[in-house]
């Protein structure tokens, strides 16, 4: 059992929790993952480790509540435990070689994704400006956490009511166009984003990172499911990634992969609330 | 007198139309009476060939004999005395190319049975089983086993016996492997495998679920932390994808995700919150036990039409025959001589149809079998929203990939001599891992003689 030492409403919908998880502390690297199961019944699903501290043995995970899975977690407290956590998984993110100012770009919940890798990229002295976008001002996470580690942090709003107006992409452009010279770009969030992120960068060259999401099930390279096309190739995400190359990646087959259970999905979300109600 | 008739004992199975709707056992196993009726057709034959013809070496006609002596608990440790998981060997063992191919009863009609006989001794034993197993006294000695099959659940199991103190680490939350998360129920309760499991940690042995090695801890630092020993029992877990068309459409998958979505994840049943894809028409590519595993399971979990597509005859399939009349008898759809070479998908990326050339036979290639050839123009289209990919799986390289020193052969399997003794000091290998996808006996063997070989070498070294 996996114990929950803290947990903290970041906004309604995404939730940091803090776990007891030593092993799993003493070896998580920025860009890694863990895969939980909440009970007996519980599906395995991964979250990012958003930070870990070796000392104290703890692990930190910041998730969205979107379905049955992170409902049943999110209805956990600090005290409860939960079944499963293994981990870490997947490999660290690579910054290039030589690389000296980079841009971490953040959409949404990939905020919490995102942050580990401008923290890290911070502590190895590089240069990070980072782009966080969400739809409003009410669901804006992180904010306090991303200034300590960056050098200048670009908060965008797609309705305006908090920071820029706009969109992450119209950001990143305007700062590559007004003079920005970034060696590296890494984007994580929504398909969509990442997806447009690349085609921006590819407009100027820029390498550019993205942190994928397929569905997974065992997180070892035993199934094949979170296979996603890079360059051509069939690539498992959990052990060769969840790093890609944003230019190589096959953005619209993974959204019509990642909504290969969309009914049941669906399903679940509706037998929740009407419990709930 | 020996019983003279020429086919076994029938043994008691769900009706196919029943069964192939639900998960639970298809054979029932046999009543003591049948047992009885059943062990007298064995000759006791001096020679022995049918031991011959097991990879372990179980005692068969000893045992049959304590059989018809009534004595089912010492059959049951005759067969134990050499395999350590007689209720699993005996429902998934390929008896017909093993043990009972040598059966001198074969030759004039059917073999004796014996892998429903060891199924009976050994289900009868767990059932009036209440010795209370002690953990034996502590020699001292650290050992770690990786992997908890069949290959490294028996090394431990030795192991701990002997006095080692043992950590299981396991990749995934619980412990078995293929037995857990790939063997459907409905040919192998999971009970069973749990009940092995409980009685291992009877004697002592830790089980560490959720500790991917390679990941959260290396080879080397377990043996920085004290283990003097390590066995590699890992399997041959990775999915091989053909490389054609269309492979990346959602309904496509490989055997072991659907499996492990239904049997280690349990997402057949309700109350669990794994999802299965729901289809139905399904096409499993492949013909052997993983093939005929996912196909009945599909059929189980509501499928109309399931296809097993298979690009050789029917006497080349790698199968057990038991599953292969089992899987007929349900309503499986055998499409022999047929290869795919293209999904088709619909405008939401989701698969429509697996176009299928036909194959015919030609000359026997290096194992001897018939190898198919392409027919030019014969490809028309299956219609399906399903295909379940079992043409094989090949080892993690996550293991080789973070221990320095440890070989591998060029399909991926670890190098080990005769003692099992991998190319780095005090690592020793087995099952799958070593040989490729291979069988649970083997697996089980394997474990057996890494556990002789290292405790040889503790010994030697203290
Ligand atoms: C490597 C990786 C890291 C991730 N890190 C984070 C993170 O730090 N924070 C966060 O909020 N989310 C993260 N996700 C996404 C998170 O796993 C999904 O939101 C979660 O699985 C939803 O499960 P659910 O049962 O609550 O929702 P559901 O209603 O079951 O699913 C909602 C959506 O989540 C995806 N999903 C469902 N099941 C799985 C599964 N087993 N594996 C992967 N995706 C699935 C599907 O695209 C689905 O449409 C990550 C995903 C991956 C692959
Ligand atoms: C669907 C299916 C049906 C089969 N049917 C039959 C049959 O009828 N008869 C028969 O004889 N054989 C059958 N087999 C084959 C048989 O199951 C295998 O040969 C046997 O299980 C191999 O045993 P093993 O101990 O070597 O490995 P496995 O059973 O594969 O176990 C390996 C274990 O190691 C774990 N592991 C892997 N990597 C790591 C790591 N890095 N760290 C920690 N743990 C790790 C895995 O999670 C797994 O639990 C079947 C196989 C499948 C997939
Ligand atoms: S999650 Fe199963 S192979 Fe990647």
């Amino acid at each position: 059992m996996f114990q929950i030492l803290e947990k903290k409403e970041l906004n309604p919908n995404v939730t940091r929790m803090v776990f007891e998880a030593p092993f799993i502390a003493k070896k998580a690297k920025a860009g890694q993952f863990v895969i939980f199961r909440v009970d007996e019944e519980g599906e395995r699903v991964p979250l990012t480790i958003a930070d870990a501290d070796a000392e104290k043995g703890t692990i930190t995970l910041i998730f969205q509540i979107v379905g049955r899975s992170t409902m049943k977690l999110n209805a956990l407290n600090a005290g409860d435990a939960i079944s499963d956590l293994v981990g870490p998984l997947g490999l660290a993110t690579e910054i290039p070689e030589g690389a000296k100012k980079i841009c971490v770009i953040g959409g949404g919940v990939g905020c919490a994704i995102a942050y580990p890798q401008a923290k890290a990229a911070h502590l190895a002295g590089l240069e990070v400006d980072v782009i966080a976008g969400f739809r409003n001002k009410d669901i804006v996470i992180l904010e306090d956490e991303f200034r300590k580690v960056c050098d200048e942090l670009i908060l965008c709003t797609d309705d305006g009511s908090y920071g820029v107006k706009g969109f992450v992409t119209n950001a990143l452009e305007e700062r590559i166009q007004a003079g920005c010279q970034y060696d590296c770009v890494i984007a994580i969030g929504p398909i969509p984003m990442m997806k447009f992120v690349s085609e921006v960068t590819r407009k100027y060259g820029i390498k550019t990172i993205v942190s994928l999401n397929p569905i997974m099930v065992d997180g070892t390279g035993m199934c094949g499911g979170c296979r996603v096309t890079v360059g051509g190739k069939i690539r498992y995400a959990c052990v060769e990634g969840p790093d890609f190359d944003g230019h190589e990646v096959d953005f619209d087959e993974l959204m019509h992969r990642n909504g290969v259970f969309k009914e049941r999905e669906a399903e679940c979300r509706m037998m929740k609330l009407a419990d709930k109600a | 007198m020996p019983n003279m008739s020429q086919t076994k004992v029938p043994i008691p199975e769900q009706d196919p139309k029943v069964r192939a709707r639900n998960f639970e056992e298809v054979t029932l196993g046999y009543t003591k009476e049948m047992a009885l009726e059943e062990a007298s057709r064995c000759l006791n034959c001096k020679n022995m060939p049918c031991v011959s013809g097991c990879p372990v070496g179980v005692q068969i006609p000893v045992f049959i004999k304590k059989i018809t002596e009534n004595d089912f608990e010492g059959a049951y440790n005759v067969i134990h005395a050499t395999s350590s998981l007689p209720a699993v060997c005996g429902r998934v063992c390929p008896q017909e190319r093993q043990c009972e191919s040598k059966c001198v009863r074969g030759i004039k009609g059917e073999p004796v049975g014996i892998g429903r006989l060891e199924r009976f001794a050994a289900d009868t034993h767990m059932v009036q089983d209440n010795t209370v197993i002690e953990k034996p006294v502590s020699n001292g000695h650290k050992v770690a086993v990786v992997g908890a099959g069949p290959s490294g659940l028996t090394c431990a199991g030795d192991l701990a016996r002997l006095g080692y103190e043992v950590t299981v680490f396991e990749a995934l939350h619980k412990a078995g492997g293929v037995l857990m998360y790939g063997i459907p129920e409905f040919r192998l309760p999971k009970d069973i495998v749990q009940k092995e499991v409980e009685n291992l940690k009877n004697l002592g042995v830790t089980i560490m679920t959720n500790m991917v090695i390679g990941k959260v801890l290396s080879i080397d630092e377990l043996m920085a932390d004290g283990f003097e020993a390590v066995f590699v029992g890992s399997g041959a877990g990775l999915p091989r994808f053909m490389g054609i068309e269309g492979e990346a459409l959602v309904g496509v998958c490989s055997a072991n995700e659907y499996l492990t979505r239904i049997n280690l994840m349990k997402g057949y049943k309700e109350g669990y919150d794994t999802p299965v894809l729901k289809s139905k028409a399904v096409a499993v590519v492949g013909g052997g036990n993983v093939a005929m595993d996912a196909a009945r399971s599909a059929l189980r979990m509501g499928a109309e039409h399931v296809y097993i597509v298979y690009r050789r005859s029917m006497e080349e399939m790698p199968a057990r025959r038991e599953e292969v009349h089992h899987a007929k008898e349900e309503g499986v759809e055998f499409l022999n001589l047929n290869n795919p070479v293209k999904l088709l998908g619909d405008e939401n990326g989701r698969v429509r149809a697996a176009v299928l050339q036909r194959m015919e036979l030609g000359e026997p290639d290096a194992s001897g079998r018939r190898s198919p050839v392409p027919v030019e123009g014969s490809e028309y289209e299956l219609a399906v929203d399903t295909v379940i990919m079992a043409i094989g799986t090949s080892p993690n390289p996550l293991i080789r990939t973070t221990t320095e020193g440890l070989e591998a052969n060029k399909r991926g399997c670890l190098v080990v001599d005769e003692s099992m003794h991998t190319t780095k000091e005090g690592v020793y290998a087995g099952g799958d891992a070593v040989t490729g996808a291979a069988t649970v006996i083997l697996a089980m063997g394997a474990g057996k003689s890494a556990a002789k070989s290292i405790d040889e070498y503790l010994k030697q070294k203290a």
